[in-house]
């Protein structure tokens, strides 16, 4: 797949549906969307960039190996449940506070921080995959 | 403040309101911690010096979580937390009862001690492919499993385990172990997939997927629900988790594969996982179809019982042996719900556990033996009993506690569910429990006869015998012979725990009452 026009789209396609991947991730809050679909599009577009520009600038771009981006988003979700431990609730209960910043009132929740987690593990999970799977088609 | 899009709705009405202290949490701890250490490990996946210690550390906070749920259940009856705080049945809960608490205390004993053989068991290369996370992933899914109080998450940790022990099993990459991945892989996911059907009919049944909620409706669906088919699709999906005959070929097939102290994990905790969802789901959720199927269970008990050792006396690689020796032990297990007396359950709930400690630490044996002798293979072991005295000592003890022998763990488990036997009228069983006992002595005596006692038999094995580690390879199988003896020489707190826990599946009021407080009871 090393066509020209293909290459030189790939960074900005990437780039763009990196962007609308957080946006979907945050928009999830209070909409359809989320970490898991944020997550699986971020995931297609490191993949898009892969099979266009080769794996190794993938994997230099990402800086962390995948499987620890997805180990980070498991411990971020399991930190996000056991925040409600201070509270004398029980395990994985939303707790909701507001953050006055700037002139802006910014919803803050240990939610939005599980489906960070969330988000973590699928890009993580998924582009460890798909890097493989593109890593052998090299050979 | 914030403009609010739409007016609060007032939720308190559905969420639970009673505090929780933080002395509850020790109920979600066995399944937060290992997974909070597994995605450290992730995270630090290339610096696998530290896997080790991080693991143990887990693993020993894990281990006191535990036992103070398993003194806590003991003393107050089933600690439930509903994830989320929503009321049950919507909420997640996590019920814990004396069984799901000492199940998940004795595997995360033996999981320990198989962490420590580890270190000598598993190289560099093992721990960069992960075994460490892998092991504390598996270890959080079978916790999960234990204490869950909801079918789906039960399923769910099943995927947790099943999918931690895929990586377990393929470590190393080796054609053969591929092979036996795919077989384990395969059959595995078929009984996963079996089990998720049958939740998604109970579902449309019931309504519900809370099994306390499911025991409580039970009676008054029984009548036009087509509960006798769920229950019989439960005890296939369970029974090939467990490796009952006739569907235990995956066992032997996958088992002897991986790394000794992967086989060990494996024989000591998957299949009673499955033990376990058999006794939840037919105690718990369908009393009335147990006792209706309780002649399939029997035959299948007695099948898997003398097949099993049978099995065993027909390998000769060591490896295999003990996975038979692994299945002839769940038929023994299903004998006691084939029962279905408190007496029995009460022989069934030890000898899960006695089957935890003694088939981690068989398997551990046998990789000693390989280490002393280099070979795994009764054609080519030899002489073991002149060079490794306390090695035979060891495989001593295994096989009186394997084959249901005083002074260790075996006897009394057998005991008891013999004494039910008698008392159910099942003299069938009562003989298969003997016959199996005594095969097993021969299968286990053949091994001993042959490895220690024959004289050496291949002196170019010698280049390939290490020295046995004080710690990392005796040290591991004495901490599980610890237990194991004390069960067998003062049986009593034993036998009082196992009590409970069956008393607590023939009578599931107060595993309903302890999920429902928050409503008044129902």
């Amino acid at each position: 797949m090393q066509t020209v026009i293909f290459r030189t789209a790939a960074p900005y396609l990437a780039s763009l549906m990196v962007m609308f991947s957080v946006f979907v991730l945050l928009r999830g809050h209070n909409e359809p969307g989320g970490g898991f679909i944020g997550g699986l599009i971020a995931a297609s577009a490191f993949a898009i960039y892969g099979i266009a520009c080769g794996v190794t600038p993938v994997r230099r771009a990402l800086y962390f190996h995948p499987m620890a981006i997805a180990g980070f988003g498991l411990f971020l979700s399991t930190v996000a449940g056991l925040a409600s431990l201070a509270m004398g609730v029980p395990f994985l209960t939303g707790l909701w506070t507001e953050v006055h910043l700037l002139g802006v009132t910014l919803d803050l929740s240990t939610v939005l921080f599980f489906d960070f987690g969330v988000y973590f593990v699928v890009v993580g999970a998924i582009t460890s995959i798909a890097l493989a799977l593109e890593e052998r088609e090299e050979d | 403040m914030a403009a609010v899009t739409s007016a609060p709705v007032d939720t308190s009405a559905a969420l639970v309101q009673a505090a929780t202290s933080l002395l509850d949490w020790v109920v979600i701890a066995p399944v937060a911690l290992p997974i909070l250490g597994g995605a450290l490990l992730m995270m630090v996946r290339h610096r696998t010096h530290l896997h080790a210690a991080v693991t143990f550390a887990v693993l020993l906070a894990t281990l006191v979580s535990t036992l103070m749920l398993l003194s806590r259940v003991v003393g107050d009856g089933a600690l439930v937390m509903t994830m989320g705080r929503w009321l049950p049945p919507f909420g997640i809960s996590f019920t814990a009862d004396v069984l799901g608490a000492s199940f998940a205390a004795a595997a995360t004993f033996a999981t320990s001690a198989a962490a420590v053989f580890a270190l000598r068991d598993i190289d560099a290369t093992g721990r960069r492919y992960g075994f460490y996370p892998f092991l504390l992933l598996m270890i959080a899914g079978v916790n999960g499993a234990f204490l869950t109080g909801d079918l789906f998450n039960l399923y769910v940790w099943f995927e947790v385990f099943v999918i931690s022990s895929f990586g377990l099993l393929i470590l190393g990459s080796e054609r053969r172990q591929i092979d036996g991945a795919v077989k384990y892989a395969v059959l595995n996911l078929i009984a996963t997939t079996v089990f998720l059907i049958t939740i998604g009919y109970l579902y449309g049944v019931f309504g519900t997927l809370n099994m306390a909620d499911i025991a409580r409706k039970a009676d008054g669906l029984r009548e036009n629900g087509p509960l006798m088919t769920i229950a019989t699709l439960f005890l296939l999906a369970f029974g090939m988790k467990a490796a009952a005959f006739p569907l235990n070929f995956w066992l032997p097939a996958s088992y002897h594969t991986p790394r000794i102290v992967t086989s060990a994990m494996f024989g000591g905790l998957l299949t009673k996982v499955g033990v376990y969802a058999l006794l939840r789901t037919f105690t718990t959720l369908f009393p009335v179809e147990r006792a209706i199927l309780s002649d399939v269970i029997a035959v299948v008990a007695i099948l898997t019982m003398v097949l099993g050792a049978l099995g065993a006396l027909a390998q000769s690689d060591t490896r295999r042996i003990v996975g038979f020796v692994v299945i002839s032990g769940i038929g023994t297990m299903l004998a006691g719900l084939a029962i279905g007396s408190p007496l029995a359950l009460t022989g069934t709930v030890l000898y899960a556990v006695h089957s935890i400690l003694i088939m981690t630490a068989l398997y551990l044996v046998v990789g000693l033996m390989r280490e002393a002798a280099g070979s795994f293979s009764l054609h080519d072991l030899g002489g073991l009993y002149r060079s490794h005295p306390l090695l035979a000592a060891m495989m001593l003890a295994m096989v009186l506690a394997a084959a249901g022998l005083p002074p260790l763990s075996g006897l009394w488990p057998k005991v008891v569910l013999v004494k039910a036997a008698i008392e159910g009228n099942a003299w069938w069983l009562t003989a298969a429990i003997l016959v199996s006992s005594v095969l097993t002595t021969i299968v286990l005596g053949r091994v001993f006869a042959l490895a220690f006692w024959r004289p050496e038999q291949d002196t170019s094995l010698r280049s390939q015998t290490r020295p046995i580690d004080a710690v990392a390879g005796y040290g591991t199988v004495f901490v599980l012979l610890v237990p194991a003896v004390w069960i067998g020489l003062w049986p009593e707190p034993f036998l009082h725990v196992a009590g409970l826990a069956a008393a607590g599946l023939s009578d599931p009021a107060a595993y309903i009452g302890s999920v429902f407080a928050a409503q008044g009871g129902s």
